[in-house]
């Protein structure tokens, strides 16, 4: 598939339509549903990085909640930092009985330290791990498993480490954040914009990317990984490449998400949250940048919608999603409508 | 050597026996068909459930062993289910497949958590299997020893089935080269159905020994079923030597390492130990050779 516009049917229309409903929202939305919209934006951040490995590069993770959550949990301990008066601890490590800051949370007081853990954690852990495994020529289903198990361990690892981590409960209880207070309404607002430019830097950074040689050569990858090879290249740095952008947008996204949500917890990035970002772009559309941001505030929006209420039809009406769009709309809803345009 | 570690290796070759009989039919079917089911923790959990319900039947010792054909008859069956309605339609998309069938993981899943409750149903196993051994200063559960006999059991079975059957030629010749065998007039679909009855079957199975060891709950395939893909990873395309193989290495790593850490971070180490292990062998412990590129 050379013909990058192809994939994107509404290529022309729908960026714009996004874009402006993005900058119309804080005048027309109540500070609570603009910080769910905020919320979902966050989750489209991810969305997109799926795009880049899953549709591009044909990379299945289920285990994006993990750089979802190295992100989030960045944050996190910076702001569960921020609120304590100096020399104590936080609530929660009183009562597993700490009476220190384990080592590893003190740079987290730093707010420049932070910003680069969000940055760079998640990058390094996802090209460390990616490379292990491809480049030894593992991948596909095998590379789906593993990020699987990934997701497990971690989320396993944090709700374990109830003293230093918060446990299942997670982190939560945020008052601040670099000096600006949670509560008023004024940074709600400011966040939301944040999360709206983040949203757009890295919507135009990936749609040139993916026009790029770099995206013609991740296709052929996925495409034919051996006549690639048989080619002159090595397909292993591109993926990884592909890998480590993705954990990178899922690790920014994580940490706005936890600016908005105000919670970030094992709940939020374990197994089963992990497959639910494929989801969102499997319904979008994983070819489609915009359909991925689409289908992550689809979903996100359906399932408020449907599991404050019918908790348990949630779970059917994701499981039938899944089958249903997998089997019948292999390109999601962006797909649907190049059909009908076609 | 000290009881703790004899307790563990012991431990280990009851919870390898466990990773063995979960993966064996995941390891037969990816073989085939390149394909992973993700429900097919569910069919452990659904063994499990109609273990339970058997036993309401007919309960006490008869009970047990009326419950493993029935398991394995019912998994079997949902598994054929599952293959012919969803996963054959989706067969040159494996991909695709893992996230369909997950889809009817979920709604597995939650139609258990409606029709049996959240909590879980405990199965009252014979007092034969309730009882235990005293060997080497170890206690031996007789539950646990009952597992490793049943996997034995299933992976002699298994071998005397592909090696001597005329199924388990066509098994084999299947899984070496699809398109030689569906040249020279094998019905490969048959096979493949065939075959992902068997290892669902086999799944409901060990969903019956889990029901040994626990309460039965609607997500009790899930934390058997990732080291089981664990195993398959691991295992080598299409072998079920390697897949025995690795279950046994990863069941006793599994165990071992419990011995110097709690269970969070050994699950950890089991993936780092997996990853280490495919820079080595990235083809899996045993893998069959072929001269396809794209294998």
């Amino acid at each position: 598939m050379p013909d990058l516009s192809r994939l994107d049917p509404l290529k022309p229309v729908l960026p714009w339509l996004l874009l402006a409903l993005g900058l119309v929202a804080p005048f027309a939305l109540s500070a609570y549903d603009l910080n769910l919209l905020a919320r979902f934006m966050a989750m489209g951040i991810l969305a997109l990085g799926l795009v880049l490995i899953w549709g591009h590069g044909g990379i299945l993770s289920l285990g994006q909640g993990v750089f979802f959550g190295l992100g989030g949990y960045a944050i996190a301990l910076h702001m569960k930092l921020a609120d304590l008066p100096s020399g104590e601890i936080p609530d929660f490590m009183v009562w597993s009985g700490r009476d220190s800051l384990p080592f590893w949370w003190i740079p987290f007081s730093s707010p420049a330290f932070t910003i680069a853990a969000i940055l760079i954690v998640p990058t390094l852990v996802g090209a460390l791990f990616s490379w292990a495994v491809f480049h030894r020529r593992v991948g596909g289903t095998y590379f789906a498993l593993i990020t699987q198990a990934l997701a497990l361990a971690f989320s396993t690892l944090i709700i374990s480490r109830q003293d230093v981590t918060g446990g299942f409960n997670g982190l939560t209880d945020f008052y601040s954040v670099f000096g600006f207070g949670l509560s008023s309404p004024g940074t709600g607002s400011g966040l939301y914009w944040v999360t709206l430019v983040v949203l757009c830097i890295a919507f135009v950074a990936l749609r040139w990317l993916l026009a790029s040689r770099f995206g013609i050569l991740l296709r052929a990858a996925r495409d034919g990984e051996n006549r690639v090879r048989f080619l002159g290249y090595s397909p292993t740095p591109f993926k990884v490449v592909a890998f480590a952008i993705a954990a990178m947008l899922a690790g920014i996204g994580g940490a706005l998400f936890t600016l908005h949500a105000g919670v970030v917890s094992p709940a939020l990035i374990g197994v089963v949250p992990s497959i639910e970002m494929v989801v969102w772009v499997a319904i979008g559309g994983r070819y489609s940048l915009a359909g991925a941001i689409v289908g992550a505030l689809l979903v996100n929006l359906a399932r408020d919608a449907v599991s404050s209420a019918f908790p348990e039809l949630w779970l059917y009406l994701m499981g039938v999603l899944f089958i249903f769009v997998v089997t019948l709309l292999p390109r999601g809803l962006a797909g649907l409508v190049q059909g009908k345009a076609a | 050597m000290d009881a703790l570690f004899l307790n563990q290796l012991f431990n280990g070759a009851s919870l390898a026996s466990l990773y063995l009989l979960a993966a064996l039919g995941l390891a037969l079917s990816f073989g085939l068909m390149r394909v992973i089911n993700m429900a097919h923790g569910e069919m452990l959990m659904l063994g499990g459930y109609l273990a339970w319900m058997t036993l309401l039947v007919v309960p006490g010792a008869l009970g047990i062993i009326l419950a493993i054909p029935v398991a394995f008859v019912g998994a079997a069956a949902m598994g054929g289910f599952i293959q012919s309605t969803l996963i054959r339609r989706l067969s040159a998309r494996p991909l695709d497949t893992l996230l369909a069938t997950w889809g009817v993981s979920l709604i597995l899943q939650q139609g258990a958590r409606d029709l049996f409750g959240a909590v879980g149903v405990e199965v009252r196993a014979p007092e034969w299997l309730t009882g235990s051994f005293v060997a080497f200063g170890v206690t031996l559960p007789s539950a646990r020893l009952f597992i490793i006999l049943i996997a034995a059991l299933v992976l002699g079975g298994l071998a005397l089935l592909l090696l001597k059957t005329r199924i388990g030629l066509l098994v084999r010749a299947v899984n070496q080269d699809r398109m030689m065998a569906s040249a020279s007039g094998i019905d490969v679909k048959r096979v493949d159905f065939a075959i992902f009855c068997l290892g669902s079957g086999v799944a409901g199975l060990a969903g019956v020994m889990l029901a040994l060891l626990g309460p039965v709950t609607p997500n009790v395939g899930q934390s058997y079923i990732i080291p089981a893909f664990l195993v398959v990873v691991m295992g080598g395309l299409g072998s079920i030597v390697g897949t025995t193989a690795s279950a046994i290495i990863l069941g006793l790593f599994a165990a071992l390492a419990q011995i110097f850490v709690d269970v969070s971070v050994a699950q950890m180490l089991l993936l780092v130990f997996v990853i280490l292990f495919i820079q080595v062998r990235p083809q899996g412990v045993i893998a069959v050779k072929t001269r396809q590129l794209d294998a």
